[in-house]
């Protein structure tokens, strides 16, 4: 629920210094994003200052993070810039093993005697608890990777692009949408950079420089005298790239249907908020659906969060057990459920893999946030439950040994947990535009982009929305539709996936601000698939009139 | 030490301004310790503590301002963050809504601080989980909780000769309890400024009763249902129609609050004449700071009478466009109840739903403020003024200005997270379909 406020907060129309303090760090010019951090040799000093102090004091494991976090957010509407924001967070989390039992702390003081106290609170803080501790703490091995260093590979670093070229490519963007029938337009571009440190007493060093990038925005089209409004939502995807996803790239585009276009790994900001005023425009007149069943055609940049929200948070180890019944629910994958070895989470085309390494995706790191060398593995092959996602002292719990590598902590100042790593449909093997998807349907709609989304806390009953939705009759598209939102539930839906385009027509979606645990922590994660088509699924009318 | 007191924060934030050479300087100073605990599967899970201080710094020359933040407060601290928000001032681009400071302002005392609250270590955490775990495990029920209390203050000084100091106290718990056998599942929130008013036991015991009694629920047709709403369930969709009371976006023509072919809502009746919406930021229930972020003050405010729109609010800079006193928004929701407690209402209906929590909302349509979302943690069928059974979770698809025109009958009023809210019997709800999830 923490998740939606905090996009509201930071969302459009608002300004990111509403965010918590301790999240963003102090404000900061944009010059000073530039700055070098600590040199990676003190880093390497400090960090065994934790280690050392802790395993002094009777830790049986410890793990130092000295992250600093750079943001820079801009966000304007129509013809005005409404906020700039660049921020730096500097600290260091503590995280220890002691008397079986996990304490973390931390401290913006990165010197000796700032550390030594932090760890010395951490290892107070295992043994305080250790007294309610019923079983203790159990890690899978994990090799000793000695010193080593991850990038992600980006072509342009946003911190070097000028907030200038930003703003001008925002307001552009905000102008094209004004020229072509929007009432109202909010963008903004949402930018991040993770340089973590991570040192632990299994003999690991990692240094990583980690960027992300999201730009989106909405335009809204108004009938005053109807007393009608309409939105479009921007279908770009937040990436784990540089600056150059905004290039616009022409290779980067696929063709979808009536006129719409998919963005691979470069995005066109002006030509989609053309795009966008057209389309909520034309939403103020189009037609209502007729609720019923329909066959849908899902395109990547609407599926991805349908599969988040169905086969994402489900598939949570600690959601399973319970470690989060009070905050996001438990789930439906229950261990019975994988133990049996037949569970049939989706018809046999269905393959779900989880990874934290496609590149591109907001979840691709080489180490995770516990020193784990990261790595794709099985959900579901061939429609069947495979696995879950697990850190080192969960995957004793499923009688495994090794940790899938998905921990990570929003900040230096919050400890590092389980959190989704990206969890994609694999692309069809055999060769499906998403022409071959629409040619068959008789009565169909094409969905694109992301809407409403719900979901119950044991991720069975769901209903999404979309931002564009058009008819499809006897295996072509007809017109567009309005008032759609359809209610399935998880296994129906994934068993009622009739076809799969392949790897021609796959990208990733993403979401920024994955919300989690309490206090709520935000991860971003992406979702990748080819267009797909379910068959048969519930469509309500969601309009109303009062 | 992260609470400062008056003195100290004006004497702080005084020096502050004095090293300020641009137009306009606003200081916001601010402070607080929290500590949580949580637990799951019946045994802690984690616990955490956190201090925390920040002073953000805005300046202006012309139109232009800029913003630094910082968390330190020695001289030289003071002369950096000064001197970094007006560089990025000078960089800055024009801002066209940007609006001169306030001058000095008068406020109400508030009366959001316990000293009790204040004072909360470890040991009562520990205690207020061991409220949970124990009852619980006694009847074969699992519960996982979070507790979460914080002492604070805000402060803001600017150049032009305002001050406002606030300090509070807020504590919020929560505990989901569910049966071993994984058919039941009951729910608990409570919040408070003062902590004694808040009592661990009683609120585990109701989520305990709530997860025992949905046990083995039964299925019923989605459909429209006469319900009963519990705070807990109403206050998710009554946050979101307060969301909207908001001139500017009404006046564009993108909000509920806009009228077919042109001009706002604003005087009309909206939902059934015994609604009634205000805040009070004094009421002794549900206190809040008497100023916000821009300095205003905060009095009592109408937001609906007679179920006919009162108020919507303007921000300084929308009020100044459209030639009106700017009006603070929301603070907290205060509805009108009635004298019917929960089971006066449950004892007057034939045939309904209670309904003890709404979860995931997620609009659907701004147009009409219709929301989606799902029972969850207790919802029981009732017949002839009796429970009778426990009923499968639905999803609901329903606008709260749907709900409050549906309005059958107000019961008492419940703190809900910072709001006073009634208990609410509404007919013609709408459920759409069901769920397997417990």
């Amino acid at each position: 629920m923490k998740r939606r406020n905090f996009i509201r907060t930071a969302g459009l129309g608002a300004g990111a210094l509403m965010l918590p303090s301790y999240l963003l760090g102090d404000t900061i010019s944009a010059e000073a994003l530039l700055a070098p951090g600590m040199d990676v040799a003190i880093k390497k000093r400090l960090a065994d200052v934790a280690l050392n102090t802790a395993k002094s004091l009777g830790a049986s494991y410890a793990d130092a993070r000295i992250g600093r976090y750079l943001n820079q957010y801009v966000f304007t509407r129509e013809d005005k810039v409404q906020n700039v924001v660049n921020t730096e967070s500097f600290g260091i989390g503590v995280r220890v093993i002691a008397n079986g039992t996990w304490g973390f702390a931390s401290t913006n003081k990165v010197t000796e005697d700032g550390i030594k106290k932090a760890t010395q609170q951490a290892v107070a803080i295992a043994k305080a608890n250790s007294k309610i501790q019923k079983v203790p703490v159990k890690l899978a091995p994990v090799k000793s990777y000695g010193e080593v260093s991850w990038k992600t590979p980006i072509k342009k670093d946003f911190k070097e692009v000028p907030v200038s070229e930003k703003v001008d490519l925002l307001l552009s963007a905000n102008g094209a949408a004004m020229e072509n029938g929007a009432n109202f337009v909010n963008s903004a571009l949402f930018m991040v950079n993770e340089q973590k440190y991570f040192a632990s007493t299994e003999g690991s060093y990692i240094d990583q420089d980690v960027h992300r990038i999201w730009p989106t925005f909405g335009v809204t089209a108004i009938d005053r005298s109807a007393g009608k409004f309409k939105s479009r939502q921007a279908l770009s995807a937040p990436m784990g790239l540089g600056y150059e996803y905004m290039d616009g790239l022409d290779s980067e585009k696929i063709a979808g249907p009536a006129g719409l276009i998919g963005y691979r790994n470069s995005y066109d900001i002006i030509e989609d908020a053309t795009a966008a005023a057209k389309q909520a425009k034309e939403r103020l007149t189009a037609k209502s659906v007729e609720a019923g069943k329909y066959d849908l055609v899902l395109d990547p940049n609407h599926l991805g969060l349908t599969i988040h929200e169905s086969v994402g948070h489900p598939l949570e180890l600690d959601r399973v057990l319970g470690y989060e019944a009070n905050y996001a629910g438990t789930s439906f994958a229950t261990l019975d459920k994988w133990k049996s070895g037949n569970f049939k989470y989706g018809s046999d085309i269905v393959n779900l893999v989880a990874d934290k390494t496609y590149p591109g995706s907001l979840g691709a790191v080489g180490y995770d946030d516990e020193g784990v060398k990261t790595k794709q593995w099985d959900l579901v092959r061939n429609g069947v439950l495979k696995n879950y996602q697990a850190i080192r002292d969960q995957v004793h719990m499923i009688d495994q040994n090794e940790s899938h590598g998905c921990c990570y902590s929003q900040s230096w100042n919050d400890v590092q947990f389980q959190r989704m790593p990206n969890v994609s449909l694999e692309p069809g093997k055999e060769k499906y535009s998403v022409h071959d998807m629409i040619k068959d349907v008789e009565k169909g709609i094409y969905i694109a982009g992301r809407g409403s989304y719900s979901i119950d806390q044991q991720r069975y009953n769901f209903q999404f929305g979309g931002t564009v939705f058009y008819e499809i009759k006897n295996g072509e598209i007809v017109g567009m539709l309005d008032d759609v939102a359809y209610q399935s539930n998880t296994q129906e839906f994934w068993n009622s996936c009739a076809k799969i385009c392949d790897k021609d027509d796959y990208r990733i979606f993403g979401s920024f601000f994955d919300g989690k645990g309490q206090p709520s922590q935000v991860s971003a994660v992406s979702h990748g698939s080819s267009t797909t088509r379910f068959n048969g699924v519930n469509v309500i009318n969601t309009g109303r009139t009062i | 030490m992260a609470i400062y007191t008056k003195e100290e924060a004006k004497q702080i934030m005084e020096k502050a301004l004095s090293f300020s050479t641009a137009d306009t300087c606003t200081i916001n100073l601010g402070g607080s310790e929290s500590g949580n605990i949580r637990y799951a599967r019946n045994t802690v899970s984690t616990s955490g503590h956190r201090s925390n201080q920040n002073m953000s710094v805005q300046v202006s020359y012309g139109k232009k301002s800029g913003i630094a933040t910082i968390d330190e407060f020695d001289d030289e601290s003071l002369k950096k963050v000064v001197k970094r928000a007006e560089e990025l001032a000078k960089l800055s681009p024009e801002n066209p809504e940007f609006m001169e400071p306030l001058g000095p302002q008068s406020y109400d005392e508030s009366v959001t601080y316990s000293e009790a609250t204040a004072n909360i270590k470890p040991e009562y955490r520990a205690q207020v989980a061991a409220s949970s775990i124990e009852p619980a495990a006694a009847k074969d029920v699992t519960s996982a909780g979070f507790l979460n209390d914080s002492s604070g203050f805000s402060a803001m000084m600017n150049s032009k000769g305002l001050f406002a100091y606030n300090k509070s106290t807020n504590a919020s718990f929560t505990v989901t309890m569910r049966t071993n056998d994984g058919t039941g599942s009951g729910w608990v929130t409570r919040d408070v400024n003062d902590i004694n008013k808040f009592d661990p036991v009683e609120a585990s015991n109701v989520a305990i009763d709530k997860a025992i009694m949905s046990r083995e629920a039964k299925a019923i047709e989605p459909g429209k249902y006469t319900v009963i709403l519990e705070p807990a369930a109403s206050i998710g969709l009554l946050q979101n129609m307060f969301g909207s009371f908001n001139a500017r976006t009404a006046d564009e023509g993108r909000s509920f609050m806009s009228k077919e072919g042109g001009g706002t809502k604003l005087g009309e009746k909206i939902v059934d004449e015994r609604i009634n919406v205000w805040s009070d930021p004094l009421h002794p229930d549900v206190p809040t700071a008497t100023w916000n972020g821009a300095g205003q003050p905060l009095k009592k405010m109408k937001w609906v009478e007679n179920g006919v729109v009162k108020n919507l609010a303007y921000s300084r800079y929308w009020a100044k466009e459209k030639g009106v006193e700017p009006v603070p928004f929301i603070s907290n929701g205060i509805m009108e109840g009635g004298d019917a407690s929960l089971e006066d209402l449950i004892k007057s209906t034939k045939k309904g739903i209670l309904v003890t929590r709404l979860w995931y909302i997620r609009g659907v349509d701004p147009q009409t403020l219709l929301y989606t979302g799902l029972t969850r943690d207790g919802t029981f069928y009732i017949e002839n003024g009796k429970i009778k059974h426990p009923v499968k979770n639905f999803r609901f698809n329903e606008s709260p200005i749907i709900m409050l025109n549906n309005l059958e009958e107000l019961g008492q009023q419940v703190r809900i997270n910072g709001n006073l809210i009634p208990y609410m019997k509404v007919r013609d709800f709408t459920f759409t379909s069901l769920s397997d999830a417990v």
